[in-house]
C-alpha cells in the first residue's frame, strides 16, 4: 500500500503515469552503459606517476607504504613492521591463495592464522583487490578469501597490494570489479560488501579535533609489491612522462542518458 | 523527534546567552571553512563537478519512480528486502517488526539523520529493545539525552569538559578519579565501551548516503568505522534511507562522492566509503544473513513537481550550515528539529509544516553563501523566499509585520511618493543627528538600536545621489 502511495504521489508530481516502455528501455541502457562523468586530471599520469600519487595520498591520510621487490620479501616486511611498532609477531591473515602461497618459513617466529577478523586481533594482513591513486584509496571487496572484519577489528591493519592493481580513478577500479568478478547469488559483479578505505580510522567528534583510531584500525600499512616494471621508482626518474592519458571510455554529458550506441 | 521550531526566537535568544555553546561555536568557526576551501582548491574541476552533481540528481528526480523500482528489484535479487514506508509511523513499525522477528535485545546504530527524524531510539526503547548509538558524537548525545546540533558533527555544541563529565557520570564502573590527559583518552574509553556492544548486538541499523539502482547497493560514508562494524557484525542489517537517496549508477554515485567529503569535512575522501549489497554470500566468512532497506517517504514525494523539488537534491554535506552566519551564532538546537541551518530552514517547513517552522526561513540574512558552496547547487535563498511568501499568503505572519509590509508595499508601488517620503525622513534624521555621526537610541526603532547604532544619513537619498552622479558622469 505504501509502495503505491509513494509511487503514485511521485508520478502525480511529475504529471505523468508510469514511464512508457521505450523510455524505460532507454534508461536501462544508460545503466548498462554506466557512462563516466568528469575524471579529474590529477590521476591522468603514467604508471610510475600513478603509483607515486597513490603513495603520496596514503601518507597524506596518515597511512604508511613499504615497497617490496617480490613476494619472497613480504614475510620480512611484515615481521619488521610489527617489531618496529612493538607488536607481537602475530596476525590474522586473509585466506587468500596469493598470501597462503608465500613461503613464510624464513621468518619462523611469525605466527598467523588464515581466517576472518576477531575482536582480540592486534594485527591483520588483508589482500588488496585494487587501489585508486586519485585519493590513496584501497578497494576491498568481500569474498571468502577477503573477509570484511579484517579491515575493521584489528588495531593495526596491513594490506598487501600489487602495484599493477593501482589505477588512477575510482571508475577504473569499478571496471576491474565488473570485469573480474561474478557474484554467485546475483550473477552480477557486486559482492555483498565493497569497502573503499582511505587511511586509518579517525574521529573529529571531540572539539572538531582529529584523533586516529576511533573504532577501526589505528594504523594502516600498505605492503606494495612492485610487480609493474613501468611503475618502478627508477622509471620515474628516467622518464617523467606526465602526459594525460586519452579517455578510453565514452564520456556522457552530465545527467543525459547515454545513447545505447555509446 | 519533538519539534521546538515554533520557539525559534526564544531558542535563539537562549543560545546567544549560553557561554558553553558560544565557546563551542567560536572554536569551530573557520575550521570547516578553511578545510573545505583547501580541498576545493586542490581539485580544479570542482566547479564543473557541482554542475554534474546537480544534473545527476535532477535526472534521477525526473525518473524517481523508475529508479526506485529498479533499485528494489536489484535488492531483492541480492536476497534483501525493501520495505516501502509512506509515513514515519510505517517506518517505525517496520523497524520494530524486523527487530522483534530477529529476537533482538540490543541494536547497534550508525549515525543516521532519518533515524533522528523517525525517533527510532525512543520507539525501540519503549518496546524493550536497547538501541546503542556507536558514532562517537551520537554516543555521547545518547548518554546526555540530547538531540544532535549538526548533521555531520552531532556533538558540535559540546566542549571537552562536557565529554569528561558525561563519561564519569555514565561509566560508573571505572575509577572515579581517572584522569583524561588528552582527547584521545576520551576516545579510547568510548572505543572499548562500544567494542563490547558491537559484538553482542543482534541487529545493526545504519543510514545511507546513497542507494545505487544499478546494483541495489546502499552506501555509507564514515571516518570512524562504526557504521561498518554496525553493518558487518550483527546477523541482521537494517538500512534506513529516504527515497531521494537513489542514484542510477556507480559512476553517478562516484561523481557525487567526489563532492561529498570535500564539501563536508574538507577531506578528499572519507576513510570508509562502503557499498552494501544484499546478504552474506555462500563462502563469505562474515556479514549479515538478513538485509532490509526501510525506504522512507515521510513527506518527500509531496515535494516532487513543486518549487521545493530542488531540495531533494541535497546530499546532507552540511556545507550550507558551516558557512551560515546565523547558524554560526545560534548553533543547531535553536532550529528546533533534525535539520538546522539553511537546508533545515527549507526542509523543516516542508516536512513538519510552515505553521510550525515559519520562523526558520526568516532566520536568514540572504547573504547567499549557502547557495555558493552547495555541492549540488540548491538555490537555498530562493527556496527560503518561497516559504516567506507562502507564510504571508497563509496569514501566518504576525499582524504587526503584515501591517508594516503592507505599508511599505503601498509606498514601493508609488515611486514618487516613496522618494518624497525617504527624502523627508533623510532630511529629518540628518537634522536631528547633526554633529553626532550616529544615533544610540531612536523612537520607534528600538529593535534596531538595541543591538547597534544607526548611522546618521548624509548627503541625501540614494536616488538623489545617483541622479547627481549620472549628471556628473555625462560628458
Amino acid at each position: 500500500m505504501s509502495r503505491d502511495a509513494i509511487l503514485g504521489t511521485i508520478r502525480r508530481g511529475l504529471k505523468r503515469g508510469p514511464l512508457p516502455e521505450d523510455q524505460k528501455a532507454m534508461l536501462r541502457a544508460r545503466m548498462a552503459a554506466h557512462p563516466r562523468h568528469l575524471i579529474p586530471a590529477r590521476s591522468r599520469l603514467d604508471r610510475a606517476g600513478q603509483v607515486a600519487l597513490f603513495i603520496r595520498n596514503v601518507e597524506k591520510e596518515f597511512g604508511t607504504v613499504e615497497r617490496v621487490p617480490d613476494l619472497a620479501a613480504v614475510p620480512a616486511a611484515v615481521s619488521d613492521y610489527l617489531a618496529a611498532h612493538n607488536l607481537p609477531p602475530r596476525f590474522a591473515m586473509a585466506p587468500h591463495p596469493e598470501l597462503q602461497g608465500i613461503d613464510w618459513s624464513d621468518r619462523p617466529l611469525l605466527e598467523f592464522e588464515a581466517r576472518k577478523g576477531a575482536a582480540s586481533d592486534q594485527a591483520s594482513l588483508q589482500h588488496g583487490f585494487a587501489a585508486v591513486a586519485e585519493t590513496g584509496t584501497l578497494m576491498l571487496p568481500v569474498a571468502g578469501e577477503r573477509p570484511t572484519t579484517l579491515n575493521l577489528l584489528p588495531d593495526t591493519a596491513m594490506v598487501f597490494l600489487r602495484a599493477s592493481r593501482i589505477v588512477g580513478a575510482y571508475e577504473e577500479a569499478w571496471d576491474l570489479l565488473r570485469a573480474e568478478r561474478v557474484d554467485p547469488l546475483t550473477g552480477g559483479f557486486m559482492p555483498r560488501n565493497v569497502m573503499l578505505v582511505t587511511g586509518p580510522s579517525r574521529s573529529a567528534d571531540i572539539e572538531q579535533t582529529l584523533e586516529l583510531g576511533a573504532h577501526g584500525p589505528r594504523r594502516l600499512h600498505v605492503i606494495l609489491l612492485d610487480d609493474d616494471p613501468a611503475a618502478l621508482p627508477e622509471a620515474v626518474a628516467a622518464a617523467p612522462d606526465l602526459r594525460p592519458e586519452p579517455a578510453r571510455h565514452p564520456i556522457a554529458e552530465p545527467g543525459e542518458p547515454a545513447s545505447p550506441g555509446d | 523527534m519533538l519539534v521546538t521550531s515554533p520557539a525559534f526566537k526564544d531558542n535563539a535568544a537562549r543560545a546567544l546567552e549560553s557561554p558553553g555553546l558560544q565557546k563551542a561555536l567560536d572554536r569551530a568557526k573557520g575550521g570547516f571553512l578553511s578545510k573545505r576551501g583547501a580541498a576545493v582548491a586542490g581539485l580544479p574541476e570542482f566547479e564543473r563537478l557541482r554542475d554534474i552533481g546537480r544534473d545527476i540528481k535532477n535526472h534521477t528526480l525526473q525518473h524517481l519512480d523508475f529508479y526506485l523500482e529498479e533499485y528494489e528489484a536489484k535488492v531483492q535479487g541480492a536476497g534483501g528486502h525493501v520495505h516501502w514506508c509512506h509515513t514515519a509511523d510505517d517506518a517505525r513499525r517496520a523497524v520494530l517488526e524486523i527487530c522483534r522477528r530477529a529476537g533482538a535485545r540490543t541494536v547497534t546504530k550508525g549515525k543516521s539523520m532519518i533515524s533522528e527524524e523517525l525517533g527510532i531510539n525512543d520507539h525501540l526503547e519503549a518496546h524493550g529493545i536497547q538501541p546503542v548509538e556507536t558514532d562517537l558524537g551520537e554516543y555521547i548525545l545518547q548518554l546526555r539525552n540530547e538531540p544532535p546540533s549538526h548533521i555531520i558533527g552531532p556533538a558540535f555544541h559540546l566542549n571537552r569538559e562536557d565529554w569528561e563529565e558525561s563519561f564519569r557520570a555514565s561509566h560508573t564502573d571505572l575509577p572515579k578519579d581517572r584522569v583524561f590527559h588528552e582527547r584521545r583518552d576520551i576516545l579510547t574509553e568510548a572505543r572499548s565501551r562500544l567494542r563490547d556492544k558491537f559484538l553482542v548486538a543482534d541487529v545493526g541499523i545504519t543510514g545511507a548516503n546513497f542507494l545505487v539502482a544499478e546494483t541495489g547497493s546502499s552506501v555509507i560514508v564514515t571516518n570512524e568505522g562504526n557504521g561498518d562494524l554496525t553493518q558487518t557484525l550483527p546477523r541482521v542489517h537494517i538500512v534506513l534511507a529516504s527515497i531521494e537517496k537513489v542514484v542510477p549508477t556507480l559512476e553517478d554515485c562516484t561523481s557525487l562522492l567526489r563532492l561529498l567529503a570535500r564539501s563536508a569535512t574538507g577531506q578528499d575522501f572519507s576513510v570508509y566509503t562502503t557499498f552494501s549489497t544484499g546478504v552474506r554470500r555462500e563462502g563469505d566468512l562474515d556479514g549479515p544473513e538478513e538485509y532490509h532497506v526501510i525506504l522512507v517517504d515521510a513527506g518527500r514525494s509531496n515535494m516532487v513537481g513543486t518549487d521545493f523539488q530542488d531540495m531533494l537534491r541535497c546530499i546532507r554535506c552540511s556545507a550550507c550550515m558551516n558557512h551560515c552566519p546565523v547558524y554560526g551564532v545560534v548553533g543547531g538546537h535553536a532550529y528546533g528539529w533534525v535539520y538546522p541551518g539553511p537546508m533545515g530552514s527549507v526542509l523543516t517547513p516542508t516536512l513538519v509544516g510552515v505553521d510550525k517552522a515559519g520562523h526558520l526561513p526568516n532566520a536568514s540574512t540572504f547573504c547567499g553563501r549557502c547557495e555558493s558552496v552547495c555541492p549540488v547547487k540548491i538555490p537555498l535563498p530562493k527556496l527560503m523566499r518561497h516559504w516567506r511568501e507562502r507564510e504571508f499568503e497563509r496569514h501566518l505572519t504576525p499582524s504587526a509585520i503584515r501591517a508594516n509590509l503592507g505599508l511599505w508595499a503601498w509606498f514601493a508601488m508609488r515611486p514618487s511618493l516613496y522618494r518624497m517620503a525617504t527624502r523627508a525622513a533623510t532630511g529629518v534624521l540628518g537634522l536631528l543627528g547633526r554633529g553626532k555621526g550616529s544615533f544610540r537610541t531612536l523612537p520607534l526603532a528600538g529593535g534596531w538600536t538595541a543591538g547597534r547604532d544607526l548611522p546618521v544619513p548624509q548627503g541625501g537619498t540614494f536616488m538623489a545621489q545617483y541622479k547627481r552622479r549620472q549628471r556628473g558622469a555625462r560628458p
